[in-house]
């Protein structure tokens, strides 16, 4: 199937990426030229097969780990918040939300 | 001393012949030479690495050095490291500074090896030239008008060019095995799980897996002793006794099965590359391997399985760069969802902005069961021709990629052609297998040809093996580009 650039901006705002009316055209041509690929997926007989999630689901029982529901990290959140581009106060900035 | 292994340099440093501080001068300067023409480093730092080696050195003194204790290792910039920036590749995170260091940054630092800087590569490890890095593209030291291929393309130059004895690298679809095709050096992808993923910036988080690239097959496997082993902060870190990756050097190659893939060996191969490879599995046939045909008939479907897999784990995984934690963010803005939108656009490239844009579409109300648990079940059925396969063979050969070094530019206006150059090395992390590459001759134009080595998993000290028997009779891997002559050493 192929998207138009209407149907592109509208995932480009589920992905909350901006893309102008001049970049529009380009990257549905592109888009359309990567989902021509990946179209070949719908040709293959997968009935009965189970989707594989995980690299060593298959061939190796092989299990997710739990841990113990106990703290582990210290407290760093000055170290965490200096790299942050907008703090104060232990918080991080954003634009106005709510009026 | 530039084209010593770091085998070779490890015992100079244990007989004294020379210190950490003057080999770490030695690679710096180096560094410093040819890094303008041939970009492969984003951040070096001296002093710190000066600082590291004078450490080291120290450390020996008292008695307390391992095999890789002084040894210069550079790392891909997708590592966190602290106290020295930690890019991706992009300008999302150009000022990136890390308040940890990753695990495999941990692992080298306990080592004792020397941290030589941080390596170009293709923005978020999304590529496979590395010309989408926000830094400019690497170049091939074999021939400058070339790409060096990606995503590790930057630790695959600095190891080709004599810049660094030993580089990290992430490998995705190809990421390790490709450049290091491409520039003539080793390199391995181990099994899934056996690398620990803390502080490697996730791309895709069901392949994304850490390995060595260096001169030698001996040499990857001093790196995979210092690299792999469990950590409890990646859920997906497995919990294996450790094992030492050296232990198969000497493997006997009589009764040796090795599987040619057909598919491997068909239309779209470069008449040299295909000789080059064909010469070399002749070798281990004069050695008393067996060869078997095998056949991995899902092969032409693992290039778009990964291009709806890797997007929409990338989609997922790069929605934390948002403006507010970390990274770059826009500065004029309407709203908080201006905000997230301008930032994201200024932050990312275009390529990565492509794969997050397919990844938001296929995992997108009405198409996630067309596209990605179709993809997923399709994964399977890959993962299961390597089952299939190994029954009958020990381990797989054919080519890493179908071509050599190609022109900068020459794919990067076509998406597809890009990918399809990945044919070869994206079926191994969908099945979670290891694999290598090394170098294997060259072709007409001079250019590194490389042979791909797969195995079962958890098989890499045996494909290390085979790797270095082949490097005991051959000196592919000793030869190191013209244009870049070594000089004097000391």
């Amino acid at each position: 199937m192929s998207l138009t650039p209407d149907q592109v901006q509208r995932i480009a705002l589920l992905a909350r990426i901006a893309v102008s009316a001049e970049e529009a055209a380009g990257v549905t041509e592109r888009l359309n030229q990567v989902l021509g690929l990946i179209d070949q997926l719908q040709a293959v007989d997968t009935r009965g097969i189970e989707p594989m999630a995980h690299a060593l689901d298959a061939e190796l029982a092989v299990r997710q780990r739990l841990r113990p529901d106990a703290v582990t990290e210290p407290d760093r959140r000055a170290d965490f918040q200096a790299v942050a581009p907008a703090v104060e106060g232990g918080l991080y900035l954003v634009p106005r939300v709510i009026e | 001393m530039l084209n010593s292994t770091v085998t070779e340099l490890s015992a100079a440093l244990a007989g004294k012949k020379i210190s950490s501080v003057e080999l770490t001068r030695l690679f710096l300067e180096r560094i410093q030479r040819l890094n303008g023409r041939l970009n492969a480093f984003i951040t070096v730092d001296e002093e710190r690495s000066l600082a590291q080696a004078l450490v080291a050195d120290q450390r020996r003194t008292r008695g307390e050095a391992g095999p890789l204790t002084g040894i210069p290792v550079a790392h891909k910039d997708i590592f966190c490291t602290k106290g020295i920036r930690t890019t991706c590749g992009s300008r999302m995170l150009a000022d990136f500074a890390s308040p940890y260091d990753a695990h495999v940054i941990e692992r080298f630092a306990a080592a004792g090896a020397v941290l030589l800087g941080k390596t170009n590569m293709d923005e978020f490890a999304m590529g496979s030239s590395n010309e989408t890095s926000h830094f400019g593209p690497v170049r091939n030291p074999w021939d400058t008008t070339r790409v060096p291929g990606g995503s590790s393309g930057g630790s695959a130059t600095a190891v080709a060019a004599r810049m660094t004895p030993a580089a990290t690298g992430t490998d995705t679809g190809g990421s390790i095995r490709q450049p290091a095709a491409l520039t003539g050096v080793s390199g391995l992808k181990p099994t899934y799980g056996v690398v620990s993923r803390y502080g490697m910036i996730a791309f895709a988080s069901s392949l994304d897996q850490g390995g060595p690239m260096a001169k030698s097959a001996a040499d990857l496997a001093l790196l995979m002793n210092a690299m792999a082993g469990f950590d409890a902060r990646d859920s997906t870190s497995l919990e294996r006794p450790a094992e030492d990756y050296g232990r198969e050097l000497g493997l006997e190659l009589a009764g040796l099965r090795i599987g040619l893939p057909r598919e491997y060996f068909g239309e779209g191969l470069e008449p040299d590359v295909r000789a080059r490879v064909t010469e070399a599995v002749r070798w281990f046939e004069g050695q008393g391997a067996k060869t078997v045909e095998i056949t991995l008939p899902n092969t032409g479907l693992a290039v778009p399985v990964y291009y709806v897999i890797a997007p929409a784990e990338a989609s997922s995984n790069l929605s934390r760069f948002d403006g507010v934690r970390y990274g770059h963010r826009a500065s004029g803005y309407a709203d908080l969802s201006d905000m997230y939108r301008r930032t994201r656009a200024e932050g990312f490239g275009t390529e990565v902005k492509r794969r997050i844009l397919i990844g938001t579409y296929v995992l997108s109300h009405g198409y996630y069961d067309a596209y990605y648990l179709q993809a997923q079940k399709v994964r399977r059925l890959i993962a299961r021709d390597f089952a299939s396969a190994f029954a009958h063979c020990d381990l797989i050969m054919g080519p890493t990629s179908p071509s050599t070094a190609f022109a900068l530019g020459a794919k990067s206006d076509d998406p597809v052609q890009m990918y399809l150059n990945d044919i070869f090395t994206i079926p191994a992390p969908l099945a979670g297998l290891p694999g290598l590459s090394i170098p294997c001759g060259f072709d007409g134009k001079g250019l590194p040809v490389g042979l791909q080595i797969m195995g079962n998993h958890f098989a890499e000290a045996k494909m290390l093996g085979a790797a270095h028997r082949y490097q005991q009779a051959t000196d592919w891997h000793l030869q190191a580009p013209p244009h870049f002559p070594l000089q004097a050493p000391l």
